[in-house]
């Protein structure tokens, strides 16, 4: 840790949050803001006379409330930077100055109220997300009685009790009675492995976490009573059984089953009734501490981030890699990666690994000092554009630019574009094209779709990011839905232009399915709004022209939602049994003779 | 400001194309629902093919020195590997087309792996057909593609790390010893994270700040 605080090419901002990022791969600009610390960072040597003289008590967070700090305090002694913060919120002293005892007992004059909050620009060329954790709150989990019974204590507060830095020097002690208790259990999988509360996934680092407890138990007393509650362990890593035989071996009951009551006892010590899977038998044990194995959550700022990078999560809520053998730590979105628990549970040493990975991917992205940048943008067909505006109004980047009172025709700027195509497939004279996914390679593959047999196809355009992604997904666990089904892909939703859906059904299909990422979660910032609009305006144009609406769908459909993908097809295979043979030639009569008038009015 | 406007917009009618079509089998994993053989040989009276076959394994050394040869041998201007996703494979076969001498955006690729053949397991009639039609989908798209050539732009050799946990920290160690600027943004006043708070780590049982 102190490493990164002298490395000379390391910028470390903390209390800072990055805001904004824009631009793209090789060059992305980032908002940061840091808010202000009150003491000069620089300045203050950590000697803690400012602390001692503050009036204000908090719980100290690092100590997950086991002690107390003051308004202006060090995290933890090894803080790195080792500098003092000030609680603005808490401090007595601000505006108006009330209080001020902190400053006169500064002797170096660090402490300074007028600093405030800065918003820092920087310029990189990729972006690391190691947006860490957020423990598994156990209080919804009411039958082991957290926060009902004092003596009932998360994984993490356990931490801090044995820890030698912690709030009572690693002495272990009950809050009821400051004694130290002869019995411990521990409850494993609380918030992990349950569908119904915390998450359906294993959180991979309790089971050793306990082992770990268990040992550290016996070694500083030895006379102490141990249970693990648990439904498997699982010491899968390199060294991990060995610790886990230590365990046992130093004399740790491991009971399989999991508790399910817990009961407070008039001296503070905890009852837990449990099912033992291995007896059969219903058990009571009395135990003087019990301590919940807390599962790993996501970090709350995980939505920002990913509404900031276009970034796609699992059902679970972590970060989405780009491919979960290949690229494990590549996210979709180039020039982005994944280390720790971000991307997932995972130990310190995975956490490590994966950190280095990251890295590496990194650096190979960067060493040569420049990037390719993708040719899959929108390009202007010259003399074609009447400056009417409507591309630039609807391009995410504002890459497009009109002057529509000049009459200038559109400008697009290639290195701003990000290729979604909304603008080819909004631009009502065909003035823009999208480069690899022009209309004429779209449409060629809907007539060689719909050549044959077209009445027995569901046609699906499918966004490159989830849903095609999800269409892989669903493949790779053999989810199986109707082989009726015929994808095309896009870059973006945003690319299906009204004339491919007009075209689809002029050609015979029976049900079109348009797809792509759920709203807010658009690899194109929100370039699907406009899939949105076209679509609900499309299926108000059918049914005006005696079209059953029906026909056409949109759904989104994340990179993660195999099942959900599957489940759409077969909804979609439903409508189309529904659509007759008759109702198809009608529609083919209806838009052939709209083409004629069309074209006449041109 | 640089402006992108369509120079070869379209490709001169009546050019004739030269298509290669290659089905891969996967080992068995397309093979073993979708007759891979009956696909290459309905692909190969498609309009401007030249070559079509089935191919045990397209991406594997082999595979691609087969197709690099048939490109060299036959002239083949244009590629179609019906085979996994392009979410997986499209870079390998750019990569591949491209180094005989062939623009990488000259490439299509059928699904049929997780888009069919991995989710019609207990149909392999249907499967065919649909595999059929997807090959015959992508050979209509890559007689329309055109070249494509990506811009070189200057990249700034600089990172960011947005969190300062043992990963974060690790990461910026990782870029800054390896001569990246690396700029490591945290939330709370101190870097740590949750390893902070932890006591003694497993395996190794030491302290892990």
């Amino acid at each position: 840790m102190t490493d990164v605080g002298r490395h000379p090419k390391i910028k470390l901002h903390t209390m800072s949050e990055v805001m904004d990022v824009e631009g793209s791969v090789g060059n992305f600009n980032v908002s940061i803001l840091k808010r202000a610390r009150y003491v000069e960072e620089k300045d203050c040597t950590a000697c803690g006379d400012c602390a001692k003289a503050c009036p204000v008590v908090r719980p100290d967070e690092f100590n997950v409330g086991l002690s107390t700090r003051k308004a202006i305090f060090t995290p933890f002694p090894q803080a790195v930077p080792s500098a003092y913060v000030v609680n603005i919120n808490e401090c007595l002293g601000h505006n108006p100055s009330v209080c001020a005892k902190c400053m006169d007992a500064c002797e170096k004059g660090c402490i300074n109220f007028h600093m405030s909050d800065e918003e820092i620009k920087e310029r990189v060329g990729s972006i690391v997300v190691a947006t860490g954790l957020e423990p598994y709150d156990p209080t919804e989990l009411d039958e082991y009685g957290y926060t009902r019974f004092e003596n009932v204590l998360t994984s993490l507060e356990f931490e801090r009790l044995i820890n030698a830095g912690g709030p009572t020097k690693g002495e272990l002690i009950r809050s009821t009675d400051r004694r130290r208790p002869k019995s411990i259990g521990f409850i494993q999988c609380v918030g992990s492995r349950s569908v119904r509360k915390g998450g359906g996934y294993c959180s991979n680092v309790c089971c050793m976490n306990t082992i770990k407890s268990t040992l550290v138990l016996k070694e500083h007393y030895t006379d102490i009573t141990i249970k693990v509650f648990y439904i498997d362990i699982r010491a899968f890593g390199k060294g991990f059984e060995d610790l886990y035989m230590r365990s046992r071996r130093s004399g740790v009951h491991y009971l399989r089953g999991l508790p399910g009551n817990v009961e407070e006892l008039p001296n503070g010590s905890l009852r837990v009734s449990v099912e033992n899977t291995a007896s059969g038998m219903l058990e009571f044990h009395d135990l003087d501490m019990l301590v919940l194995a807390i599962g790993i959550k996501p970090a709350k700022s995980v939505q920002k981030i990913r509404e900031m990078l276009g970034l796609q999560l699992t059902p679970d809520g972590f970060f989405l890699e780009a491919h979960p053998k290949l690229q494990p730590v590549d996210a979709a979105t180039r020039g982005v990666f994944y280390a720790g628990c971000a991307e997932g549970p995972k130990d310190i040493k995975e956490s490590v690994t994966q950190a280095s990975a990251a890295t590496a991917r990194s650096i190979r992205l960067m060493h040569k000092g420049e990037i390719i940048t993708e040719p899959i943008t929108s390009v202007l067909i010259p003399g074609l554009c009447k400056s009417c505006g409507i591309c630039a109004e609807v391009c995410p980047y504002n890459a497009i630019t009109v002057d529509v009172k000049k009459k200038m025709p559109a400008m697009i700027n290639s290195a701003a574009c990000a290729g979604c195509g909304t603008c080819a497939a909004e631009c009502p004279f065909g003035a823009i094209t999208m480069n690899h996914f022009t209309d004429d390679q779209i449409i060629c593959q809907i007539d060689a779709m719909l050549e044959d047999k077209a009445q027995e196809k569901v046609l699906v355009f499918a966004c490159n990011w989830c849903s095609y992604a999800g269409a892989d997904y669903a493949g790779v666990s053999r989810i199986q839905y109707p082989a009726s089904v015929n994808i095309i892909r896009t870059m973006c939703s945003g690319r299906v232009d009204k004339n491919f859906i007009w075209h689809a059904f002029l050609k015979g299909a029976p049900v079109v399915l348009v797809s792509g990422c759920h709203i807010g979660d658009c690899h194109y910032i929100d370039a699907n709004h406009w899939t949105q609009k076209r679509v609900q305006k499309l299926q108000k144009k059918m049914e005006k022209l005696g079209i059953k609406p029906n026909r056409l769908q949109l759904e989104w459909i994340s990179a993660a939602e195999g099942v959900r993908f599957a489940d759409v097809m077969n909804k979609m295979e439903k409508i189309r049994q529904e659509v007759s043979s008759q109702e198809i030639a009608d529609t083919i009569k209806i838009l052939s003779r709209r083409k004629k008038q069309v074209l006449l009015s041109d | 400001m640089e402006e992108n406007v369509a120079e070869n917009i379209s490709i001169s009618p009546g050019q004739a194309v030269r298509i290669g079509v290659y089905v891969c089998h996967c080992g068995l994993n397309i093979s073993r629902t979708i007759n891979c053989s009956h696909v290459a040989e309905t692909a190969s009276v498609l309009d401007g093919v030249v070559v079509s076959k089935d191919i045990a394994y397209a991406c594997s050394e082999p595979g691609q020195q087969e197709i690099k040869e048939d490109i060299l041998e036959h002239g083949l201007d244009r590629i179609v590997v019906a085979s996994c996703s392009p979410r997986l494979h499209e870079p390998t076969f750019r990569q591949m087309i491209q180094s005989v001498g062939l623009n990488p955006f000259l490439l299509e690729m059928a699904n049929l792996r997780e888009q069919c053949s991995w989710v019609h397991m207990n149909e392999p009639d249907a499967a065919t057909q649909k595999a059929v039609t997807l090959v015959k989908m992508a050979v209509s798209r890559v007689r329309m593609l055109w070249p494509l050539v990506g811009e070189r732009v200057p990249l700034t050799k600089r990172a960011l790390v947005i969190g300062g946990g043992i990963a974060g920290i690790q990461a910026s160690l990782d870029l800054a010893d390896n001569g990246y600027e690396v700029i490591l943004v945290e939330k709370r006043p101190s870097i740590g994270g949750t390893m902070a708070q932890l006591d003694k780590t497993f395996p190794t049982m030491d302290c892990s700040i």
